[in-house]
């Protein structure tokens, strides 16, 4: 089990009604994280439509995670 | 060369002064203002919210692609968060160059980037009462928005 860091933003941070969280999880990537969460709290955005960033920075799905990992699913952009 | 997220008004004079250079023949900038309408609805006011670490590294990446594509002098980008009203400035972008055409295509270049890759997201108010995620619905047509760009 690993214990992951969690920071919500924009309509992910209002469907989880918190910005942020530590959770404990066997999950092995971000995908899968994304997935069971996704059933928890009702996430309307598949899993498709997002990025996520590891640690600060942009990483590949499924992005594979590891013991104090801070995430952010990321929403899909608007900026401008 | 700075990208930067602010939470206060933005200052397009104050911006414009690191592209004053003696060099530069050149200077071309960008405002993104709030406008009161989109898609038909009646907007009454935008909510900007932005992931500022990841939105700055980005950003001034975008800004350093710029300089690599394109004969700049200066380059100078901020995005305003917070909740903005119509006529709000919302992002400023400002570049310098020797000659009219990179500045214009640069700075053409950087909002469109902005606007593609950076963490920043909008909530339209309406004047309706009703407020939506911008490119985040999943019914109806903004869920035909394109799928994000490759984590490459």
């Amino acid at each position: 089990m690993k214990h992951l860091h969690l920071h919500y933003f924009a309509l992910l941070r209002e469907q989880r009604g918190t910005d942020r969280e530590t959770l404990t999880t066997d999950a092995p990537d971000a995908e899968t994280l994304y997935r069971t969460l996704q059933g928890q709290h009702g996430f309307t955005l598949p899993v498709d439509r997002l990025r996520v960033a590891i640690n600060g920075e942009f990483a590949p799905w499924p992005a594979p995670v590891k013991d104090g990992d801070t995430l952010v699913f990321i929403p899909p952009v608007a900026g401008g | 060369m700075k990208f930067r997220i602010c939470h206060e008004s933005i200052a397009p004079t104050i911006e414009a002064s690191a592209l004053n250079l003696p060099a530069a023949g050149a200077c071309a900038t960008f405002e993104g203002w709030v406008r009161n309408h989109n898609e038909g609805q009646a907007v009454a006011s935008l909510e900007y919210e932005a992931y500022a670490q990841l939105a700055e590294a980005e950003g001034n990446r975008i800004l350093t692609e710029a300089q690599g594509k394109f004969d700049l002098l200066a380059a100078e980008a901020v995005h305003r968060v917070g909740h903005l009203q119509i006529g709000d400035l919302a992002v400023w972008v400002g570049v310098a160059a020797a000659h009219r055409g990179p500045a214009f295509d640069a700075c053409r270049f950087i909002i469109d980037e902005l606007k593609a890759r950076v963490p920043i997201w909008k909530k339209e108010h309406y004047a309706s009462g009703t407020s939506i995620w911008i490119n985040c619905a999943t019914k109806g047509d903004f869920a035909a928005a394109p799928s994000p760009p490759d984590n490459s």
